[in-house]
């Protein structure tokens, strides 16, 4: 039973595999794009919680005016590091670890186009993430992860070269990964999937893909340059050589405010995949949601001056990049009230996925709301370099993208691990992240807007209580990985087995058994339904199918869902259980 | 009691809209605005404001009601319709925020071209250095013998004068130094240096900036003003203070390990406290320098102390931009 297929015939995979999988597989060079991407996840992982310990560092700082836990110099470079990790080794590769283990099953591929291509990819990014940390050993880097010169030209110069070499590591990985995406969505699906026919994730991957490749490449040069200032005394950027600071600022962030979506864009796919799963009900607006992502890729490249409205930028450059960046609102909007539209009249399993996937909505809407603010000159002058501009980014960053991740690991992590989490203790780490999240980075706001800078190590006493309840918030934040740890953990050993389908959905991953044969699929599957056709008259015919064949063979039960919590395996009220009914309301 | 779901959608939207027009007028989140043109964003930051926390209530509100009303009730495990989309609803939700942030945008061209923002020779004509912009680079040898300060090929940057004040001198003249952690202010007409900006009220007010060693940012929360400083630059800001008060002037760009502490003053005083204090500080540098040996700098303020380095240095922006032009 827990190895049945909405299409017997074609799917269900044969009962013993030619390979196994060995254990050793994750710490070696694999070309298994599910190994490899759950290599990205747990390497992202790891960095997430250094990134934590460097932020919660900074909090600590900063839960005084004066500078008294760490020196300014130090806190500097906490700052530096924390922004750089979460970045470059956090959001970015947990991104790519997701698409790569996701893509190939979505469309129905064996493995990624370049599967070594992919390992290559994976394994630039432990190196490049200890040569980040070891600068703490030597001189670590003062300048900000956005390293403005002349700055970075003189603070640090062991730590600023050191944090060059790894974002060039860092970047190259991005870029072999992007390239991969892309060649895999176009050219490696099923032949009966269309484009149209695609999990949004897969959308969403190729508008990140898209501006990896665009733009990964310019801060690569401008590093490249910044390095030469650094080491060989160039002045590229060097005023005191007749350089200008402000082309490195175009050239950086013409790559880091597209690296916002690249950090995003993959999650918006997630909470579209996993909300109609479980509101069990198909997404509102499939094609505006997948084309809002192309639109949103596209904008992303011209809007990057907006990060320099009060640097060297004339009045009329200002207006233009200030307009292009409102117009993102409208794409991003679209997605918001579709998935809104997605919740509306579902029948919603509140279970962790899901309550991520709200979460996400609902943190995010706060960052969006924000960034119309700060996309208008007048108001920007007042609010640039500030606090405002913090808790706007973080509620995108952490609020959206790291919501996301989360949504996404207790979705699909039962199909990973062939585990299933552990619900009560999923529900309490998100009601710990939650509030953590809100109380750390909304009294941020109005800190910004009062008179604090960011970055600053010593601050106006006036600003004391807010900034308390701010670390108070991020202490929070650094529990609530707790329980998800733990749960995580637990449940990858000695979690009850996952059915190939917990969740019912009609999405190619679920297609196979969990954890999926090495191969993927045995047979090239055949789509029956679209991606998200859930209570159309076509899926419940084959689910009624289904359930006759597998009402023969009562025996074979899978799972007990009580013990799941999560779903109800191929029944429904009107007919037989197969599977014992859920006691609860999950 | 049973109420048509039109006319409850209805009463809600109203709610909303009351609610967020409250908050908008309500929200005490600015400090107080020392200058017309800082009222002005104030209003538009109210403005944007009252759409947000609308915006906020309708998302957080549906999500609410979805995670009570629409979740999944014990035992049945039917699917929900297939409602795949709705062409009108989603054109709806397309213009609005379309049109929504088009007003934004014009309201907000409005507000910066009154601020000064798009200042038609963006340097403003008035200042010397910009003076010098409107001749071409072929010109500069030529000049390279004046005994005023050197060609500055590029053009300023930041706030410059309002719409109908074009080409008009402000009436106070600073020159602005940033450098690691320090402001310098240095008031052309009277040759004084000072550790922070004294100006009367209701005059107008330019800051010619530049930066000594790397990007400082000059801000003013109390203006809504702020304007990074960059080495071989110069930048501008220009403003006319409404209130008299002592408001503080943030360092807002990250530029080393005591950014935090790069703070002064800008005190706005009446045109005769700060007539007293131009003549004070007239008399104050010229006593400083004589005296330099007897006195203890620990006794001094920021500004009678660096003022002679200032000058020794001979830090401003001329000379910045002199280097620069050399160099290359």
């Amino acid at each position: 039973m827990a190895q049945a297929q909405l299409d017997l015939a074609a799917n269900i995979p044969k009962p013993h595999h030619e390979e196994e999988r060995r254990w050793q597989d994750f710490f070696g060079f694999s070309t298994d794009h599910k190994v490899i991407g759950i290599q990205y996840l747990v390497t992202a992982f790891f960095f997430y919680l250094v990134g934590g310990a460097l932020a919660t560092a900074v909090r600590t700082e900063l839960a005084t005016p004066d500078p008294d836990f760490v020196s300014p110099e130090l806190y500097n470079s906490l700052f530096t590091v924390h922004g750089t990790v979460m970045i470059f080794l956090w959001i970015v590769p947990a991104g790519a670890g997701l698409a790569n283990y996701l893509i190939p099953l979505m469309i129905g591929a064996r493995d990624m186009a370049f599967p070594r291509l992919n390992a290559v990819a994976f394994w630039l990014i432990p190196p490049g993430g200890t040569l980040l940390l070891a600068s703490f050993l030597v001189q670590a880097p003062q300048a900000g992860w956005t390293s403005y010169p002349p700055l970075s030209l003189l603070t640090g110069k062991v730590g600023e070269e050191i944090w060059i070499l790894s974002v060039l590591l860092l970047g190259t990985s991005s870029i072999l990964g992007g390239l991969n995406f892309g060649v895999t969505i176009f050219k490696m699906r099923i032949p009966t999937m269309g484009l149209n026919d695609m999990p949004l994730l897969c959308w969403a991957m190729i508008a990140t893909s898209a501006l990896i490749l665009l733009s990964t490449p310019v801060l690569a040069a401008a590093l490249i340059l910044l390095s030469f200032d650094l080491l060989a005394g160039t002045s590229f950027f060097n005023p005191t050589g007749g350089g200008d600071p402000v082309v490195y600022q175009h050239l950086f962030w013409f790559y880091s405010h597209p690296a916002v979506y690249i950090m995003v864009l993959p999650f918006f796919g997630v909470i579209s995949d996993v909300l109609p799963v479980h509101a069990r009900k198909p997404i509102f607006g499939y094609q505006a949601i997948a084309y809002s992502s192309l639109a949103i890729s596209f904008l992303g490249l011209i809007v990057w001056a907006h990060h320099m409205f009060t640097s060297g930028t004339p009045g009329w450059l200002r207006m233009f990049f200030m307009i292009t960046t409102m117009i993102i609102a409208v794409p991003t909007g679209i997605k918001v009230f579709g998935w809104l539209a997605t919740i509306w009249g579902g029948k919603l399993r509140l279970n962790s996925a899901m309550l991520f996937a709200m979460g996400f909505v609902s943190t995010f809407v706060m960052g969006g709301v924000t960034g119309i603010m700060v996309a208008s000159v007048p108001f920007d002058i007042h609010v640039h370099d500030t606090y405002f501009v913090v808790a706007h980014f973080h509620y995108v960053l952490f609020g959206g993208a790291v919501f996301g991740v989360f949504a996404a690991i207790y979705h699909w992590f039962p199909k990973m691990t062939g585990r299933m989490m552990n619900e009560p203790w999923g529900i309490v780490h998100f009601v710990l992240t939650f509030v953590g999240t809100n109380l750390t980075f909304m009294p941020m706001h109005a800190l910004g807007l009062q008179g604090m800078p960011r970055r600053v190590a010593m601050y106006d006493p006036q600003f004391t209580t807010l900034n308390q309840v701010c670390t108070l918030g991020s202490y929070i934040l650094a529990v609530s990985t707790i329980p998800f740890l733990i749960n995580a953990a637990w449940s990858w050993l000695k979690g009850p087995k996952a059915p190939a389908n917990p969740w019912e959905a009609l999405t190619l991953e679920w297609m196979t058994s969990s954890p999926p044969p090495i191969e993927n699929f045995l047979v090239t599957p055949v789509l029956k339904t679209g991606p998200y056709d859930y209570g159309s008259r076509k899926t419940l015919a084959i689910r009624q199918r289904l359930k006759q064949m597998t009402g023969s063979r009562p025996k074979e039960v899978g799972v007990p869902v009580s013990q799941a919590k999560s779903s109800t395996v191929f029944t429904d009220d009107r007919s037989t259980m197969v599977v014992e009914p859920e006691k609860d309301i999950k | 009691m049973n109420i048509p779901s039109s006319i409850l959608t209805l009463l809600v939207g109203i709610g909303i809209t009351l609610a967020s027009l409250w908050y908008g007028q309500n929200n005490h989140l600015l400090p107080v605005a020392a200058s017309a043109e800082a009222a002005e964003v104030d209003g538009l930051f109210n403005t944007m404001a009252t759409i947000s926390f609308g915006l906020v209530l309708l998302v957080e509100g549906v999500l609410l009601v979805s995670l009570v009303k629409f979740r999944r009730r014990q035992d049945d495990t039917t699917d929900a319709a297939p409602i795949h989309g709705n062409i009108p609803l989603e054109i709806v939700w397309t213009a609005i925020p379309a049109i929504v942030v088009l007003g934004i945008g014009i309201y907000s061209f409005e507000i910066y071209n009154n601020m000064g923002g798009l200042d038609p020779m963006a340097a403003g004509q008035h200042s010397m250095h910009a003076h010098r912009n409107m001749k071409g680079s072929a010109i500069a040898a030529s000049l390279s013998d004046d005994p005023q300060p050197p060609e500055i090929t590029q053009i300023a940057l930041g706030i410059g004068a309002s719409p109908g004040k074009e080409g008009q001198e402000a009436a106070i003249n600073v020159d602005v130094t940033g450098l690691q952690f320090a402001w310098l202010f240095n008031y052309k007409d009277t040759d004084i240096t000072a550790g922070e900006l004294h100006v009367p009220v209701g005059q107008e007010v330019q800051l010619n900036m530049s930066a000594q060693d790397v990007i400082h940012a000059f801000w003013i929360p109390q203006l809504r003003l702020k304007q990074d400083t960059i080495p071989g630059r110069i930048t501008e800001l220009r403003f006319t203070p409404s209130k008299i008060g002592t408001y503080p002037i943030v360092c807002a760009e990250l530029c080393g390990g005591y950014h935090g502490a790069m703070r002064s003053q800008m005190i706005v005083e009446t045109p005769e406290e700060y007539a007293a204090w131009v003549a004070e500080n007239t008399i104050a540098n010229v006593t400083n320098l004589q005296k330099t040996i007897a006195i203890n700098p620990a006794e001094l303020s920021d500004g009678e102390f660096l003022a002679p380095y200032a000058d020794e240095m001979g830090i401003n922006s001329e000379v910045i931009a002199q280097t620069h032009h050399h160099s290359m």
